[in-house]
């Protein structure tokens, strides 16, 4: 077993961190004040070639492995959530769900541009009244000929008003027998007549992220642009879900490492009672147990890339590491806090923006509580994985860079 | 046009240095391209792109010490040459100058040859000048700005009192300040390509010089003495009593 990081990882590491410390952390308390999206941060992932990092080099990417993935999302997250989040929607939900699902000419049309940053995709799958039931869902799709008339709303949708693609899931097949067969996907172009769409504002953390809705009326979508089978859709998402809480689970870990180092940072400089606070033992237990989760959230998200790259199937695995690293960096965010005192309070410093940009996570992308329900699912033998009619393939550096 | 960046490896600048029995240690901070030498790096990029051309890394270091090296070739430098040979530790810069001039000169057709201005390790600033010097090139330091016509090489100068245009005949020795312009992140095809590459290993038999001697010696390192800080909460009724004493307090210590 050999645990070590490539050199290509290595460099993938320190050339995000170089971007992040560069650009991203000297304006980052500024938008988050202000609730703005920092205004050159997705072109810049694009230049940089982040946005595709993970896609063959065929179809506009980078053609790095899906471990280098995991830690451009951990490097992007430890400087701020919004980053990557725009990752998990535009490379883990849309990119590759199109990489696994898509046809060779919805490869060509759409995920060359997506890959290459010249298009912004996301992943439209939640409801106003639907989270976790993905099968529940009631925005709809009719067929009439050659198009699709979409009709419905779709909320918390990450990207919403910046996106030009959306992999899109809606009901269309409500007289199905099993609920998982009543849905399909398309690939949906955004600018197209009959989406409206628009920001929500308030949010506790992500604040300079962009989260919205988008509003289906009468949409036509050309039969061209569905993904898979009709009556495919819950397959087709739940892999998605299978690339986008991976990139979760990789970014939480960031967040854990930023609050441990902040954390460090700060018990070695502050003085209570005579000595610095870091000498104080319950200090110490709090950082130590950051950097025993950091750990093991780094570990199991690297597992669970390790398996991608191989081919295997790896629901349980990312949602492992999804639950844990989201949880641990809530309880890292909350501990960086009480070490930084009064201090930590105010967002002079960054362990507060940890702790509001931490909580989303536990409940997107699948709750913890659907995490727990997966987990016991498999644990219980109740859950199996079935082949998939397109798995994503084995990452082949020939195949990937060629 | 052949193009060489001279690059030295250095101490991350958040590294925490400390002398102890006068070694310098750094921890386990990593060693990263001299900051400096990424403009150098950058300029030379940019006039390859611009001219065509191919861009020779070279640096003096440890064996082991390619982590600079894999940084130029990742930002997209052709080729890279390490000089290793265990005569080359603690050198001075001239001796060092003598050895990159000569790989230089082993290269071979070099039209410039493009510097950090200074390593933020040992900050001496010398070693552009100095090879220059063995070289019997031009040395145009400081540039900024850098332009090439023909077999001339124009150079911004960025001093203290404004700028300063120069020029000179190619073959010359370029050394780069940070008004050039942020230098670019490597790209993930540089990155795949920088880690596979396989670097050469030049040791001075190689490049048929005997072991430079020092004409400086190094008899001794210090941390600088730690200072004494006072801190001393002002306190008032208003903020503008609070200011007025502070405004008060900052004139009296001629901090103004």
């Amino acid at each position: 077993m050999d645990f070590s990081l490539t050199e290509e990882h290595l460099m993938t590491e320190r050339m995000v961190q170089n971007f992040t410390q560069k650009e991203i952390l000297p304006v980052i308390k500024e938008y988050d004040r202000k609730q703005e999206p920092i205004p050159f941060a997705l072109q810049r992932l694009g230049e940089l070639g982040i946005l595709g990092i993970c896609i063959p080099v065929r179809y506009g990417g980078q053609g790095m492995d899906f471990i280098s993935l995991g830690l451009a999302c951990e490097g992007l997250e430890a400087a701020d959530t919004s980053l990557r989040v725009a990752m998990s929607v535009h490379v883990g939900l849309c990119a590759l769900t199109l990489l696994q699902w898509g046809s060779e000419e919805q490869k060509q049309k759409y995920l060359v541009p997506l890959a290459s940053g010249q298009k912004l995709g996301c992943g439209v799958f939640t409801e106003p009244g639907m989270g976790s039931d993905v099968a529940s869902m009631s925005t709809s799709a009719k067929r009439d000929g050659d198009f699709y008339i979409l009709n419905g709303e779709k909320m918390w949708i990450s990207l919403a008003s910046k996106a030009d693609y959306a992999m899109v899931t809606v009901r269309t097949n409500p007289g199905a027998a099993r609920p998982s067969n009543r849905l399909s996907t398309f690939i949906v172009d955004l600018n197209m007549p009959g989406i409206t769409r628009g920001d929500i504002h308030g949010k506790l953390g992500v604040r300079a992220g962009s989260t919205g809705w988008i509003n289906f009326q009468d949409a036509r979508v050309p039969v061209e642009n569905r993904i898979g089978e009709e009556g495919e859709g819950f397959k087709i998402t739940m892999s998605a879900f299978d690339h986008g809480r991976y990139t979760v689970a990789s970014g939480a870990a960031g967040i854990v490492r930023a609050a441990l180092e902040a954390s460090v940072r700060y018990a070695k400089e502050r003085t209570s009672f005579g000595k610095p606070i870091a000498e104080h033992q319950l200090i110490q237990e709090k950082i130590a147990r950051m950097s025993q989760d950091y750990e093991i959230a780094r570990l199991l998200y690297l597992r669970a890339g390790w398996l991608k790259n191989q081919g295997v199937r790896n629901t349980l695995e990312t949602s492992f590491a999804k639950k844990f690293a989201t949880e641990a960096s809530f309880r890292a965010a909350d501990d960086a806090i009480q070490i930084h005192g009064a201090y930590g309070y105010s967002d002079e410093y960054d362990v507060e923006r940890y702790l509001r940009n931490a909580r989303g996570a536990i409940i997107y992308e699948g709750s913890s509580e659907i995490q727990t329900l997966i987990q016991a699912g498999y644990a219980l033998g109740e859950r199996q994985e079935k082949p998939l009619r397109c798995e994503m393939p084995a990452y082949d550096p020939d195949y990937w860079q060629s | 046009m052949k193009i060489v960046a001279c690059i030295k490896q250095v101490p991350d600048s958040a590294a925490k240095v400390v002398v102890e029995n006068g070694r310098v240690f750094w921890g386990d901070a990593p060693l990263v391209i001299n900051p400096w030498d990424e403009f150098a790096v950058e300029a030379a990029l940019q006039l390859k792109e611009k001219h065509g051309g191919t861009l020779t890394v070279i640096s003096v270091g440890g064996e082991n010490e390619k982590e600079a090296i894999k940084h130029a070739l990742a930002m997209g430098a052709d080729d890279a040459i390490l000089i290793a040979d265990p005569a080359l530790s603690g050198l001075d810069t001239q001796s060092i100058a003598q050895v990159l001039a000569s790989a230089i000169q082993k290269i071979g057709g070099v039209d410039v040859a493009f510097f950090g201005r200074q390593a933020i390790d040992s900050d001496s600033g010398l070693t552009p000048a100095q090879t220059a010097r063995l070289l019997n090139w031009p040395a145009l330091t400081l540039a900024a700005v850098i332009s090439v016509e023909a077999d001339t090489i124009k150079v911004d100068r960025a001093i203290e009192e404004g700028r300063q245009v120069v020029s000179a005949k190619m073959p010359a020795v370029v050394s780069l300040v940070k008004d050039y312009g942020e230098p670019r992140y490597p790209s993930f095809m540089g990155i795949r390509k920088a880690a596979r590459a396989e670097v050469p290993v030049w040791s001075l038999a190689n490049l048929g010089i005997s072991a430079p001697t020092s004409v400086i010696a190094w008899p001794e390192i210090t941390n600088p003495p730690s200072r004494n800080v006072v801190c001393e909460i002002i306190t008032g009724s208003s903020p503008e009593e609070i200011a007025a004493t502070l405004a008060d307090k900052i004139l009296a210590e001629k901090v103004l």
